[in-house]
Formats: structure tokens, sequence, C-alpha cells
């Protein structure tokens, strides 16, 4: 309250109503999967909490599409995004040279297309620029003489590419660079951010693609060529902010403009390093960094400076520290497991009941479930960016839709093998339709109908993990925070819970199916 | 919802007769039953033989509407199985498959007290007991068995315990003793013809085996694509054959029979 006050001094009475009307409504903060973004969100949100808003964190955005559709149908309200990746990947217009040359008319150009086709906004740059850099190993370098990328062109060396997917797929990136410098790599190979720096070092690959200021250029001394024909466009780092946060809450956007231009490459490379490397939490570089610009406690500055590097804990040490954290995320994990399971299984066993009989209407359905299942889980969760938004609800429909199939089959399949003849011997002696169904076809099919649940259980508590692609929470969460940080400590600590889960869950399943098994398959 | 229930009576003298009027059925261009028309007494037993195909269950699930014919009529103590509630018919009538078709989740005891409980009888587990009893099976050793405990005899036993424990006036049996050995056929043979004797009722037996029929039936109907080529005693069908294949039916049992004994 006290910061708000000092930011809107002038104007008491317009922020009073802003700030009370923004109490409805947190503001959802968003980031991509990497440490940058990780930590520029988390600075968003802070620099929020301080004006008094409630924050929401959805972090760790699947890629820039989900990311960019979820804040311009409004499902978040602000992330870190760059210039060139908003002229290339968003908006997909080709990048003139004067956009090359001058910065400041790439960041106009991105902005006025954004908010005329999108009604998406960019706050004012934040004073960096963070550009891919493609790398080698210094000895790589030093062997064939190479510092600039025409160097790289040029040279005879047969040299294998380690990129992320989403360089390999942008035009601006690895098929442009290619075209642009007549560069030919003998192989290139699609890796993930997490494990590409590790595959450099270990002479799997020879070029990555990397961030200017990452942390991990520095820790694995690689060589960044220089773009000498300026390929790249500029990658001013900016706040995208969402059509819907200027209409609810314009307050909110003006302190969020507060932290434009005060940022440099320079301190980024730095607190991109105590997080990638040191393994410092996001939440306290954020706090401290805010301070040494000028946005937080004044105090914290001096305490910044002054602490020493914490040495990374050892693998059980961290998970011991985590427990409290591992534990909400298995609750929030088998919440959303359970009201997917639940209402999958209250939906395809009476579509089950009511298919069984109808043997060509039951095989179209079940080929159009079969379909859904092919589709890569990933990808069934981007789909529902525009109609659910992110988080747990389209999270919750793609697990629900994955868990029909296994469920809805076995039910068809428990319900035909369900002794036929003793059902119509049944029907012959005056039971009824419903007194057949319940006394002999449904405990005869039982066993059946749980091992499709059971397969259906496993299968979405490995899936679920995806859910934190769309910020959907649970163990996916640290999985995918760890694969941005490269930090396997961190990927362990949601997969190990998750793989525990998973076969527990199996085995108490196991247990079920032996109870409901019908009276004469019972043993002991 | 007003149809009138057909309520047999239960009095032992009335087992009901039986008739069948013109009695067609098409499975989409297939003729199962070709206008049959037969009628079975109050208390006979009517086997009906014939190879597979030739329309015999068919006109057998006619008489508890498992079947619906698509013209024709099929009576009960001369009115209109049409003008019954089918479940309520169903209860009022004993049915024994070939493979027993016991609930296979079920003990013996529960599955012979199916029909009891489903007219709400005052002490089904009694009403099954006793039937155990009259089917020679004593209820302390069989009934708390499973299906899959028990010998093929014996789960027929079951079955047709099961079919008469709501004391059905009526019984249909399809191939009831077909897929047994020779000595628990036998067995079953002479218990079925004894309770028979004790309980009464009337039935239809449908079988392939003339020799079965001969020994537990009345009256033998042949049957062939959905006719009925003959109806009478197993002296009257050799005595006078009304077809070819009356004719040829008879002798080729007669010759099997005779074989077996002559080695």
């Amino acid at each position: 309250m006290v910061t708000a006050l000092f930011i809107f001094g002038a104007t008491p009475v317009v922020m009073c109503a802003q700030a009370s009307q923004s109490a409805r409504r947190p503001v959802v903060v968003a980031s991509k999967p990497f440490g940058e973004s990780y930590l520029l969100a988390e600075m968003f949100a802070q620099l929020l909490e301080r004006s008094g808003r409630p924050v929401q964190r959805r972090v760790g955005l699947g890629a820039t599409e989900v990311a960019f559709s979820a804040i311009r149908t409004g499902a978040i309200d602000v992330y870190p995004e760059y210039v060139g990746t908003g002229l290339v990947a968003i908006l997909g217009d080709s990048v003139t040279a004067a956009m090359r040359d001058d910065p400041r008319a790439a960041f106009s150009a991105v902005a006025a297309r954004s908010l005329a086709r999108f009604g998406v906004r960019w706050l004012p740059p934040l004073g960096f620029q963070n550009g891919y850099a493609i790398a080698v190993r210094r000895e790589t370098a030093d062997k064939h003489q190479l510092r600039t990328l025409s160097d790289l062109a040029a040279s005879p060396a047969r040299l294998i590419g380690g990129f992320t997917s989403d360089f390999i797929g942008r035009g601006d990136g690895w098929p442009g660079l290619r075209e642009s410098y007549g560069i030919t790599l003998s192989d290139v190979r699609p890796l993930a951010p997490a494990v590409k720096y590790a595959a450099v070092a270990s002479r799997a690959v020879d070029v990555i693609d990397g961030y200017a200021t990452d942390g991990l250029l520095a820790k694995y001394d690689l060589v960044t060529l220089e773009d000498d024909r300026h390929f790249f466009p500029p990658y001013d780092a900016a706040a995208l902010v969402s059509a819907k946060l200027v209409a609810d809450d314009p307050a909110a956007v003006v302190v969020l403009t507060e932290i434009s231009g005060r940022l440099s490459e320079s301190r980024m490379r730095e607190w991109n390093r105590r997080i990638e490397i040191d393994g410092q939490p996001i939440a306290v570089v954020a706090r401290e960094a805010l301070a040494i610009v000028g946005l937080g406690d004044r105090a914290l500055v001096s305490a910044a400076n002054a602490s020493p590097r914490a040495p990374r804990d050892g693998f059980w040490r961290f998970m011991v520290d985590r427990r409290a954290e591992t534990l909400r995320l298995v609750g929030e994990h088998l919440k959303l497991v359970l009201l997917a399971l639940t209402a999958a299984i209250a939906f395809a066993v009476p579509l089950g009941l009511w298919l069984v009989n109808r043997r060509r209407l039951a095989d179209g359905v079940l080929q159009v479930l079969g379909v859904v299942q092919t589709i890569p889980g990933l990808a069934l969760l981007a789909f529902m960016i525009p109609w659910l938004g992110i988080g747990t609800l389209p999270a919750f429909v793609a697990l629900f839709s994955y868990a029909l199939l296994p469920i809805a089959r076995a039910t068809i399949a428990g319900l035909r093998n369900a002794d036929p003849d003793a059902a119509a011997a049944a029907q012959a002696m005056g039971a009824t339709a419903r007194q057949v169904l319940l006394w002999v076809r449904l405990p005869l099919a039982a066993p059946i109908v749980l091992s499709g649940i059971r397969t259906a259980a496993v299968l979405t508590i490995g899936t679920a993990t995806l859910a934190a692609f769309i910020g959907g929470g649970g163990l996916g969460e640290p999985i995918v925070t760890g694969l941005g940080l490269a930090d396997m400590r961190l990927v362990l600590s949601g997969a190990i819970p998750a793989a525990v889960l998973a076969v527990t869950v199996d085995a108490l399943l196991a247990l079920a199916e032996r109870m409901l098994a019908p009276a004469h398959r019972r043993e002991g | 919802m007003s149809d009138p229930v057909i309520t047999i009576p239960s009095t032992v003298a009335a087992s009901p007769g039986l008739a069948a009027r013109e009695v067609t059925h098409r499975y989409g261009t297939v003729l199962a039953l070709a206008s049959v028309s037969v009628d079975i007494a109050s208390g006979e037993l009517l086997a009906i033989v014939g190879e597979s195909g030739s329309g015999k269950t068919s006109l057998l699930r006619c008489f508890n509407r498992m079947l619906e014919p698509d013209a024709g009529s099929v009576l009960i103590d001369g009115q209109s199985v049409r003008d019954a509630d089918a479940v309520t018919l169903r209860r009022q009538i004993g049915y024994v498959p070939q493979n027993g078709g016991l609930l296979p989740h079920w003990t013996a005891l529960r599955n012979v007290a199916l029909v009891p409980r489903l007219i709400h009888h005052v002490d089904p587990e009694q009403a099954a007991r006793d039937a155990l009893d009259r089917c020679g099976l004593s209820a302390a050793t069989f009934g708390a068995r499973f299906p899959h405990e028990l010998s093929g005899g014996q789960r027929q036993r079951v079955a047709l315990a099961r079919a008469l424990a709501a004391s059905q006036k009526v019984l249909l049996l399809d191939e009831s003793f077909s897929a047994l050995d020779a000595i628990s056929r036998d067995e079953l043979h002479e218990m079925f013809t004894e309770l028979r004797a004790s309980v009464g009722f009337t039935g239809i037996l449908v079988t392939h085996d003339l020799a079965e029929a001969a020994r537990l039936a009345t009256r033998i109907a042949v049957m062939r694509a959905g006719k009925i080529e003959q109806c009478g005693s197993l002296a009257a069908l050799r005595a006078s054959p009304a077809t070819d294949y009356v004719a040829q039916l008879v002798s080729r049992a007669e010759a099997s029979a005779h074989s077996l004994v002559t080695g």
C-alpha cells in the first residue's frame, strides 16, 4: 500500500478505486520455460504484489505459441517476450533492413502490429537484448578459427548442430540462418534446452543455439560467434500485456512500466548465472534484482552484494528440503488426476454400456477416441487454449479425453465377454434387463472394466505432468522448470514422485481388481 | 399397462396346455418357422427333434417370449402369450439351456433361488434347498459350491432345480442333456422321469437325439426347414413315416442302436 501511494501519489482517489477493483481478480503473470523468463516474470509479479494486487503465477508455459495465444485470449495478463520473437514467430512478418539496424524501429513495428492485430500491448523495453547466440566450444573455435558466423559458413569443418526444436522450426532460427549465411552442417539434432549445453560440452554436438544473456555460456566456456551480417533482428526484452488487463486495471499496467529501461545485459547475465548455475531460488534473486534497480527494499542491495555463492545441496538433501513443496504438488497432481479420472469413468462406463449392443456405432466411437489418444499430449493441451484458456480446466479436459478410450474399450470388451449364456438364462427366467445388468453382466465384467480404469489411471498420472506446460500445476511444475533451468535435481523432484504415484496407484487398483473379482474367481 | 397376466394355477393337477397356431418367423431372408402349429396337452412332454437350423429352438423360444414371431400365436392355457407381461410370464416358465446357463459367480443355492427371489417368495433359500433335493443334490453338500466346482451332470441338476424352484408348471428344455457323457445323461434321464411323475408339468424338450426323445417324451415332433414334418409317438413314426426324412431319421437311429447292441 505504501509503495502504491508513492507511485500514484498524485492521483490517490483514482488509485484507491483501482486497487479495490483489482482486489477482486488476481493479475495472472506468466513466463516461458527458461531461466530468464522465470526471473522476469517473478520480478513483474513482485512488483505487482508491492502495489497491493493479488498475483497468480502461471510460469513455464510450453512455448511461444502457448504463451502468446494465452495472452491474446486473456487467459494470462502479462509475460516477458522479445521483440525479434514477436516480429518473426508471432506476427510472421519479414524483418526489414531498417529494423535490423535500429532496435527502436523494430520495437515500434512489433508494438503497433500486435496492438492492431491482437489487441496485445508491448510495454516499453526493459533495457537489454537477449538475442540468439550461436555458440561452439572454445577448442572448436580455436581449431577452425571461428569468430563470426561467416567464418562458420566458410569453414570446411564437418560440424554437428544441436538446436532447440523452437530454433529449428522458426523463420528467424536455423532455416533463415542457414540460407542467409550459406552454412552447412553435417547433421542437425533437435535438443531440449536442458541438455544442449551438456551435449556440446560432451562433444555430442558442436554448435548450439543459446541466448546472449545465458549464464550457462560462461559456465561451459563456449564462444559466441558474431552475427556479422545482422541476420538476427533485435531481441529487446519487454513485458507483453493482455487487452483484458489494460481494460480491467490500467493502473497495474502503469506499475509494470516502472521496470522499463532499468535492466541491462550485464545485470541479466549475472542474475541468470545465479539462477542457472548457483541454483539460487528465483524469488530471492528477483527480490534482490528489484532492489538493485531501485524498485524494492533498499536494505536488500547490500545483502545481495554480500551474499556468498551458496554451494549446491546434494540430491537427497534437496529432496528433503523440498518435501513440503513436493507434498503440495502431489496433492495438486492427485486432485487433477482424480477429477479427470472420475469424470472419465462417469462418462465412459455408461457410454460403453450404451454401445455394447450397437456394434457398428461402437467401432466408430472407439476409433474416434483412438484418434484422440494419438494426439501428442502437448499438442492437445495447446489446442485447448483458444477455448478454455490455460490452467487446470484445459488440463482436466485433455486428461479426461485421454482416459476415455481405455475405460470405454474395457467396458465394452468386459460386457461382451461376460458369459452371454448366463445372462441369456437369467433373462429367460424372468430377470429384468436392469437385473441382468446389475446381477450378471456388470459383476462378471468388473475385472476387465477395472483393468481399463487401471490403465487410464497410470496413463493420466503420467500425462498430467504435461499440464504444467499450460499452467495446470502438479508434479510437472518442477519438471518443466528444471528442464528450463537445466537443473536435473528439480526435474527428478517432480519425476520421481510422479513415478512413485503411478506405481502406487497401479498397485492399489490391482488390489481392488482382486477384491472386485466375481466370487468364483476370488482366491483364498 | 393393464395387460391381463396369465396366472398359471399352482395346484398339481392343473398343468396348462400349450399350443402354437400357424407360427411364422424369419431371420432376415431365412425362414425359421413356416406356419407351425402344434398342441401340447396338460401334463404332456413333447420332444422336438431335428437337425440344427431346423427351427426347433426358435419354436421353443416363442413360448417364453424370448422370440416374438412375425405371425401366428402361441397359447398357454388358451391365452395368447402376447397378452402377458414378458417378465411375469418368464417367471412362471422353467428354462434349462444346454450348458445350464448358471451364473458363474453365484453359488448353486443362490442360482436355484433366482426365481423365488424374483417373485418375492417368503423363503427363497428354503425353496431352493427343496428344489435341489428333488433333483438329487443335497443342499448341504452342494449348495455352497460355485458352478465350476460341479461336474457337468451336477450343473444340469442345479439348472433343472432352478427351473422348478418356484413351482413352475411349464418347463422348456433346450438340449438340456445333450452335452453330458453317456452315464451322466442316463442318470439325468432317470431322475427327470421320476421328477415328471412326482411334480407334474407340461414341457417341451428340444433335442437332436431321437433315442432321448423316445425315452423321455410322450410324443415326438420331427422338424425340418421350419416345418413339423410329423408329430406322434415313436411307434407311429416308425409304422407310418409321413416323409422320407422321418423314415430315414427313425431307421438311422435304430441302426446305430442296433450296431451298439450287436457290436
